[in-house]
């Protein structure tokens, strides 16, 4: 009896501990973005979005911070994804196990691990000089790339792995033949996992600044990029520059860029979220 | 509903009565003859099939019993070389469908296996629509032809007693379906693909009494175009649907013989153990 009431205690006692602790992150962010918010709302209009960096704080805009991003993010998309997804079906699926493929299976896990400027000097080292893209947009996004693709391959193989084997078997003894059992069993089954580790991976993409800085992102950009070989800048890059000012007029600038961030990476991850449950009630 | 099985069964019973007449015909057409020799599979160091020959008719129902880890599903796996996936896996001998070998380099497996379909324990239809389900192994031969797939569709979801249930729903997901629906879904998307061997790994084991019922009615039917082998643990399934019955144990091929005699007049004093339910 004793015991089933100290059980008890100590299951009640954890409860409690455990909803303590998830409010703490709840409000330790709701803090943060209720303090940008007061801080930046104000400086939020169609001004501040379509007009080009400038030294005067209010008359400052994020036009090609925000341009530069979106255009940063899709290229890193191109690259990334067929790489990653390729790696994970290829690791997964193809490749037989052996001394080789398990060191290469830790180095993934440990390569999303690695701190995000050593990337950075690694897309300096490769894309800006050996490949002479220079301070450009492709370098950019190649170096993000490589940031990314641990993250999405492990992801990939992860949503690999919980498909069944049953369903593999199933497809096979119908005579399909490898590539087949995974273009229309493998992939569809694993399409919504895949895409969770894609849009989280984007996620941190998005707001990668070290590494930027490295492969020479601009802070100062009064033009939009016409070509994947122009400089550009990005939101993370004008935050920080704009912080890092004396005039308060910056950082009112600054909190309202982090505002828009925050707005480009929800609307993402509610995109990925509808997607996946739209596929997954198509399997249903 | 009882009434239903009751009817069911008694008519499986009187169709046992008219195999008890089976005699050596290998004149119908429309299986296959299978011939395995001295066969002997590893799975790295284990040593899963010490030497098995075996020859099968076509057109009849052959029933592997014996207790669970003696070799009989493995061995129904060799016909359409689905052990080739599991790692470590090694085999010895041969196996002979038609007269050609199997497991020669230049055999196509993908081809193979369209000619020997297999039927598994746990239903396992992909999260795809009926429809679907079953014209996938049309669509993954390159068959685009609509009609073509439509009529193959409807012919094998009669064949496998389900067109009635579900042609008002064919774009309705698999797995909406009952157990013992899916199961016979799984069969009809098998036959599809048209083989003349149907490989069946304890097809029933999850069902209930009712669909178990209604498979092995099926599956006698099915017998007049194609040669079965049926992997079971339930006697009574073997005694009941099969045409001859092998007993494995510890992956050797105790007996083999009609199904009747191994049931009434085991040659074997472990065969006869196992089928009264001494041992396993």
């Amino acid at each position: 009896m004793n015991n089933h009431k100290k059980n008890k205690y100590i299951d009640q006692s954890f409860k409690v501990l455990g909803v303590l602790f998830t409010m703490l992150g709840i409000f330790i962010l709701g803090v943060l973005i209720y303090n940008i918010v007061v801080a930046g709302f104000s400086r939020i209009n169609w001004d501040f979005l379509t007009s080009l960096p400038s030294r005067k704080p209010e008359r400052a805009g994020i036009y090609t911070a925000i341009i530069g991003t979106l255009d940063l993010m899709l290229l890193t998309v191109l690259f990334a994804i067929p790489i990653g997804v390729g790696a994970g079906i290829y690791l997964e699926e193809y490749a037989k196990k052996s001394k080789f493929s398990s060191i290469l299976e830790i180095n993934i896990s440990n390569l999303a691990g690695v701190p995000s400027i050593i990337y950075g000097l690694l897309g300096l080292g490769i894309f800006v000089r050996f490949f002479g893209f220079g301070g450009s947009i492709l370098s950019g996004s190649l170096t993000l790339s490589l940031l990314i693709l641990p993250i999405i391959i492990v992801a990939t193989r992860e949503a690999i792995k919980a498909v069944p084997h049953s369903l593999k078997e199933a497809s096979y003894a119908l005579g399909a033949s490898k590539w087949q059992t995974i273009k229309n069993v493998v992939i569809p089954s694993s399409f919504g996992g895949v895409l969770t580790g894609i849009i989280l991976s984007l996620s941190r993409a998005i707001g990668e600044t070290a590494p930027l800085i490295v492969v020479g992102a601009m802070a100062y950009v009064p033009f939009v990029p016409h070509s994947i070989f122009d400089t550009y800048s990005v939101l993370p890059m004008q935050i920080f520059s704009w912080t890092t000012r004396p005039q308060q007029g910056f950082a009112i600038a600054a909190a309202g860029a982090i505002i828009i961030l925050l707005l480009i990476t929800f609307i993402m991850n509610g995109i990925a979220v509808y997607f996946r449950n739209k596929w997954q009630k198509k399997l249903k | 509903m009882a009434k239903e099985i009751e009817i069911t069964m008694e008519e499986l019973k009187s169709k046992i009565k008219n195999t008890t007449t089976f005699e050596e015909d290998t004149s119908t057409s429309g299986g296959s003859r299978i011939e395995a020799k001295d066969v002997k599979v590893w799975y790295d160091d284990f040593n899963a099939i010490k030497g098995i020959d075996m020859k099968i008719k076509p057109n009849t129902i052959t029933a592997f019993i014996g207790p669970s880890g003696c070799g009989k599903s493995t061995f129904l796996r060799l016909f359409n070389r689905m052990n080739d996936y599991v790692e470590g896996f090694r085999m010895e001998g041969k196996i002979k469908i038609n007269g050609d070998s199997i497991y020669k380099k230049k055999v196509n497996v993908e081809e193979l296996r369209k000619e020997i379909g297999m039927v598994f324990q746990k239903p396992n239809p992909f999260p795809k629509s009926i429809y679907e389900n079953v014209a996938y192994g049309l669509k993954i031969q390159g068959i685009k032809d609509k009609k073509l797939i439509d009529g193959r569709v409807e012919k094998a979801l009669r064949q496998a007693d389900l067109w009635e249930e579900v042609k008002d729903n064919l774009k309705k997901s698999a797995l909406a379906l009952s157990g013992g629906q899916q199961q016979r879904l799984c069969i009809a998307r098998t036959l599809a693909v048209q083989p003349s061997i149907l490989l069946m790994d304890e097809p029933t084991s999850a069902l209930d009494p009712i669909s178990t019922a209604k498979i092995e009615e099926l599956i006698h039917h099915l017998k007049e175009e194609y040669t079965i082998i049926i992997v079971t643990h339930n006697m009574q399934q073997a005694s009941r649907i099969s045409d001859y019955t092998a007993f494995f144990y510890l992956g050797e091929l105790i007996e083999y013989d009609k199904t009747r005699k191994i049931f009434t007049n085991p040659e074997k004093k472990q065969t006869e153990n196992y089928i009264t339910g001494r041992f396993g």
